[in-house]
């Protein structure tokens, strides 16, 4: 059994929703960001998805695309966080997600890419500007390996499209509640449950959902029909304003209790 | 398979030419792009959708531009005959307009009501702006800060038509930051608002889209030339940012084999200084705002900041199906530097009375190399996309800090 399948199981036979956090990798600068990622898992992160950097991230919101701007500037490259999830691997069991854009993946080779991250204790690869159709050539190579690819679904992706999306998914599925670039937001969308109950009836797969999470209120509320929540602008905003564990810890709370 | 067909048979259903091309972008942004390319394929089969289109581009735009035999220019180049595709004579004074109009078009068939687009040079964002006023529809400009300093008499016009030119301050403020923030805007307002990207690059279908609305571009000035010398030129050149005017100018001779075709890049102060646009030439593949194509990046893969003096070629990408033609070597990108394109400005407003854009200097300078390699008994056709009112600034200045 996959880290990313044990988790979710555990989660679900103790009752309780996964809290799936972001952080940039190399945000502001590789040691003060292995001590955020610490800090995340120590307090209750289960689900690490760590952000690899890329000049033009299309689907950020300000918060996001800054605390890449940092990374960048501190020379943050691939290797850089592959070697950070080594490192972590070594003190946490929780499963770690690769979360970025194509570019810098498909430069640094695919084939040894999967092959290091393997290697490094990854678990999966969420890349955002890399949909279901050209995806397949990464998948040959995270496939054998047993990394998973982790498949987005927005509530813009029509019931045909679902179908197809999700019978390739692996490992969970990440729900992106609105139509809009990461960051937090003030209201979870009224139509969340609606499409969540609908994703549900084509996988069997645990359901994480995101974008606009932003404290335990809303990631209750927006856990109420998945299997988690995922939480990204707000704990790096938390993470540079010194108050990571607190903000973890509120969520954690608010999601079991 | 003939060689025509070579060229027609791409791209493949999911928008691929070769290994380049694709959709490159997240979930939220598919189903609109299959919405588009739905929607621009019935009314690719929609005789109305043309003739709309065409009847626009006659009395709205002034189509046909002409092919202008320019005498002066030949004698001073010392070699082959030297055409200008008029583009410069266009509504709104670029072949931008050509690919507006047509995605306007569509916009209205598809019920949006907004447009967007991203803006460098300020053409494209114009040539948007006039056919939503066109068509009454409401236009959100994305334009980088450092390009709204450069080109403020565009930003001015854009106003002016009723557009909303939003500021993009993120990254080094220009066409490339302008096109993320543009594609961040419409993922989250995907559903009334139709994206009218401005050149061949982007996610499929708009490489195909705006090459084939920009096609009327290479059509006319092959049967203009046909009419005038009762054969075909010897070279056709283009200026390449993005590379829609000459991925238009060059389409429809792709398959004439005795055509030679040159693609301009812009080569800002020389390739080996790192300060340029040159994406073929000093690119590698890549993916950058939603296809895959030769971009300008680092090791890491992080794409690099371009320079050109032309802010319409300042962007470290270039359209998908150029990226193929290279490989294929049907078509040849070269570099002209900044000091090379400033001079061929100059020199063709001294000699024809015609003041080009920048960006269009670029193939006037590369013209001005192959004359001579071409010969007297040749002709050589080079794409004058925009005429050149928005550099004068730019160029003022440029000869101001040369003289120094």
């Amino acid at each position: 059994m996959s880290r990313i399948e044990k988790t979710f199981k555990v989660l679900k036979d103790q009752n309780r929703k996964a809290l799936v956090g972001f952080l940039m990798g190399g945000d502001p600068d590789m040691e003060a960001s292995e001590k955020h990622c610490r800090e995340a898992l120590a307090n209750g992160v289960d689900v690490l998805e760590l952000g690899v950097p890329f000049s033009d991230p299309t689907a950020d919101g300000p918060v996001i695309q800054l605390a890449g701007q940092r990374s960048l500037a501190a020379g943050t490259n691939v290797a850089a966080v592959l070697a950070l999830a080594k490192r972590l691997r070594k003190d946490f069991e929780t499963p770690i997600v690769l979360f970025g854009y194509v570019n810098p993946f498909f430069s640094y080779g695919y084939a040894r890419l999967a092959k290091e991250a393997a290697a490094a204790g990854v678990d999966a690869f969420l890349v955002v500007d890399l949909p279901f159709e050209e995806s397949g050539e990464f998948r040959q190579h995270l496939d054998p390996l047993g990394l998973d690819f982790i498949s987005l679904v927005a509530p813009t992706t029509p019931d045909n499209r679902l179908g197809v999306i999700l019978k390739a998914a692996r490992g969970f599925v990440y729900y992106i509640m609105v139509k809009g670039v990461t960051g937090a937001r003030v209201d979870i969308p009224a139509d969340v449950a609606g499409h969540l109950d609908r994703l549900k009836k084509h996988t069997v797969l645990p359901v994480a959902a995101g974008f606009g999470v932003s404290n335990g209120s809303q990631a209750k509320d927006a856990a109420r029909h998945a299997d988690g929540v995922v939480v990204g602008s707000a704990l790096v905003r938390a993470a540079t304003e010194g108050r990571l564990a607190a903000l973890v810890r509120e969520i954690r709370q608010s999601l079991d209790g | 398979m003939k060689e025509s067909d070579k060229f027609s048979a791409v791209p493949d259903a999911m928008g691929h030419f070769g290994v380049y091309g694709g959709r490159y972008v997240a979930e939220t942004l598919m189903p609109a792009l299959i919405e588009v390319e739905k929607a621009y394929a019935a009314a690719k089969a929609d005789p109305a959708f043309d003739a709309e289109f065409r009847s626009l581009l006659k009395h709205y735009v002034g189509r046909p531009s002409p092919l202008y035999f320019a005498p002066r220019l030949t004698e001073a180049f010392g070699g082959a005959r030297i055409y200008l595709k008029r583009e410069d004579l266009n509504h709104t004074g670029a072949h931008k307009v050509n690919n507006t109009l047509g995605q306007a078009i569509l916009a209205r068939r598809m019920g949006k009501r907004k447009l967007m687009a991203e803006t460098g040079a300020g053409q494209h964002g114009v040539a948007t702006a006039t056919v939503a006023a066109r068509f009454g529809m409401e236009c959100d400009v994305y334009m980088g800060e450092e390009d709204i300093r450069r080109q403020a008499p565009n930003v001015k016009r854009m106003n002016l038509l009723g557009a909303r030119v939003v500021p993009v301050s993120s990254g080094t403020k220009t066409l490339k930051d302008a096109m993320s923030e543009a594609l961040r805007a419409w993922v989250a307002a995907v559903e009334d608002t139709f994206y009218v990207i401005g050149t061949v690059a982007g996610p499929h279908p708009y490489p195909v889209m705006v090459r084939d609305f920009q096609s009327v571009i290479g059509v006319e000035a092959r049967e203009q030339f046909l009419e005038q010398e009762k054969r075909l030129p010897e070279m056709v050149i283009a200026c390449v940012g993005g590379g829609s005017n000459a991925a238009g100018m060059f389409y429809p001779f792709l398959g004439d084999a005795t055509v030679k075709m040159v693609g301009v890049e812009a080569a800002g102060h020389g390739i080996s200084t790192g300060l340029h646009a040159a994406s073929i030439e000093a690119g590698r593949p890549g993916v950058l705002h939603g296809s895959k194509s030769y971009v300008l990046q680092n090791a890491d893969g992080q794409v690099n900041n371009a320079h050109s003096i032309s802010a319409g070629l300042d962007y470290p990408g270039i359209g998908p199906e150029h990226a193929w033609w290279a490989d294929l070597k049907r078509v040849e990108y070269v570099g002209i530097t900044d000091v090379e394109a400033v001079a061929a400005f100059h020199e063709l407003a001294l000699l024809e009375g015609i003041i080009p854009a920048l960006e269009s200097s670029h193939a006037l300078a590369e013209a001005r190399k192959q004359a001579r390699r071409v010969g007297k008994a040749g002709a050589i056709v080079v794409c004058l996309s925009g005429r050149g009112d928005k550099d004068l600034e730019s160029v003022l200045e440029y000869d101001e800090r040369m003289r120094k």
